[in-house]
């Protein structure tokens, strides 16, 4: 398959892209009405939580392909949009606390996006501890399809279930939505701050898929090396 | 007709085998007995608070006994190779599935039994007057978590630590059928009208339809070699 750009290529966009998103974030972006200068990590926090959304649904969508198709690429392509994804998804657990208690004097709250968000999280961990705890790499690419398929399913339905909750129970609620009242430059901050994110996310995933050939590679040379040391012995 | 007769035949295996030694339904019910008998010391039963935490503190002993009987399920099989045999008979997956699902539903439905009964001794508190929403909220519940349980049962069976892979695995998925759960439990016992705590009923069937239907199709995946 013939890489239509190369991997340094791919890093130097993602790292001029961040460069610009940062340079938006601090100096374009103006000043929130209440919150002051923390609230600039929302463009960091926001667009991490819809990356991490999107690798999940892409574990489900390359879970699907490999039941069905049963190539390599799909299996590599679900382990890797799935540690990747992980790694999103903390950020979004990491910078939303550290944002919310400067702003709302409380690290967090069980309301229906942080919920959801964790059990993301957990989701992506069970994915991951599953694919390593199995004995037999082809047993652990399916059950890992298996497990990828029935998460994902859950998502909307732990979503819908806390909203509902919560509206039984209300507490106060963080913001009204990353979307509510925002201003134009604030809007456009946040999309190429979500631009550079993905570019991070495909970099990354890039490279992994990369490290999974890798490995599938040094394995087979392992075997062969092996293989004629004990037909010669 | 012949998926039934497979997954029958599947239910009453398990129960027989069951019935031999007993171990499984006894060690559900001692361990959610000793989780309500825990919770005792956390929190002191005078009546308002029993009617706060009790639907909670059910459905976190369900939760456990489940576990226990989910792990059991499928480990049983895998002495004597139970489980390849039961992968190259001609029959259906599917039905596998199904007849290992009914059959967890029966032993937790039965522990389950033994906790509320424990938790009505032990906090004073009757279930007769919502004994009928009660146990529909409690069967739809159950139902929704052994549709989970049983095909993360076998999905953890094949892994190197499957005592601790299935509660990571089952956990986070069975989030709707706890708080939907407890939500109606604490509607029925309450005494409120159907309508009241309706949703989170549909919620549970919704959960069990959705997982049931899902996991039927995707335990052939399971069980391949």
């Amino acid at each position: 398959m013939r890489k239509s750009i190369s991997a340094t290529t791919h890093l130097a966009i993602t790292l001029v892209w961040i460069l610009v998103a940062l340079y938006l974030i601090f100096y374009y972006a103006p000043q929130e009405a209440t919150m002051g200068e923390v609230q600039r990590i929302f463009y960091a926090h926001v667009p991490s939580a819809w990356t991490a959304f999107l690798a999940y649904f892409m574990v489900f969508l390359a879970s699907i392909a490999y039941l069905w198709k049963r190539t390599r690429i799909a299996d590599d392509l679900a382990y890797s949009c799935a540690e990747v994804g992980f790694v999103f998804c903390t950020c979004v657990l990491v910078t939303g606390p550290l944002w919310a208690k400067p702003v709302w004097g409380i690290w967090w709250t069980w309301d229906a996006r942080l919920t959801s968000t964790f059990v993301l999280w957990l989701l992506f961990i069970s994915y991951l501890m599953l694919r390593s705890y199995v004995l037999n790499p082809g047993r652990a690419a399916v059950l890992g399809a298996v497990v990828g398929i029935l998460g994902f399913v859950d998502v909307p339905i732990v979503y819908m279930s806390i909203r509902w909750w919560r509206t039984q129970h209300p507490q106060p609620v963080i913001a009204g939505g990353e979307g509510s009242g925002l201003d134009p430059k604030m809007w456009v901050t946040l999309l190429v701050s979500w631009g550079a994110c993905l570019c991070l996310f495909a970099y990354l995933v890039r490279q992994r898929l990369w490290l999974a050939e890798a490995r599938r590679e040094l394995t087979l040379m392992r075997r062969e090396l092996s293989a004629r040391t004990e037909s010669s012995a | 007709m012949r998926n039934l007769k497979v997954i029958w035949t599947i239910f009453a295996k398990d129960l027989r085998v069951e019935w031999r030694h007993r171990e499984t339904l006894a060690s559900m019910s001692v361990f959610g007995i000793l989780v309500v008998f825990l919770f005792n010391f956390a929190f002191e039963p005078a009546r308002e608070e029993t009617l706060r935490l009790l639907p909670g503190l059910l459905w976190i002993a369900f939760a456990f006994a489940g576990i226990l009987g989910f792990n059991r399920s499928f480990a049983a099989e895998r002495e004597n190779a139970c489980l390849e045999g039961l992968s190259l008979a001609p029959i259906d997956p599917g039905a596998i599935y199904l007849g290992k699902m009914l059959a967890n539903l029966f032993f937790l439905l039965i522990a389950e039994a033994v906790v509320v009964f424990a938790a009505s001794l032990w906090y004073n508190f009757s279930f007769l007057p919502s004994l009928r929403w009660f146990g529909l909220i409690t069967f739809l519940g159950t139902l929704g978590y052994v549709a989970v349980g049983t095909i993360f049962g076998a999905v953890s069976a094949n892994t190197r630590m499957r005592e601790v892979m299935l509660p990571v695995l089952q956990f986070p998925v069975a989030v709707p059928v706890f708080i939907g759960g407890i939500e109606a439990t604490t509607g029925a016992l309450r005494g409120e009208p159907f309508r009241d705590y309706a949703t989170w009923v549909n919620l549970l069937a919704g959960f069990s339809v959705v997982f049931l239907v899902l996991s039927y199709l995707l335990f052939e995946y399971v069980l391949e070699e």
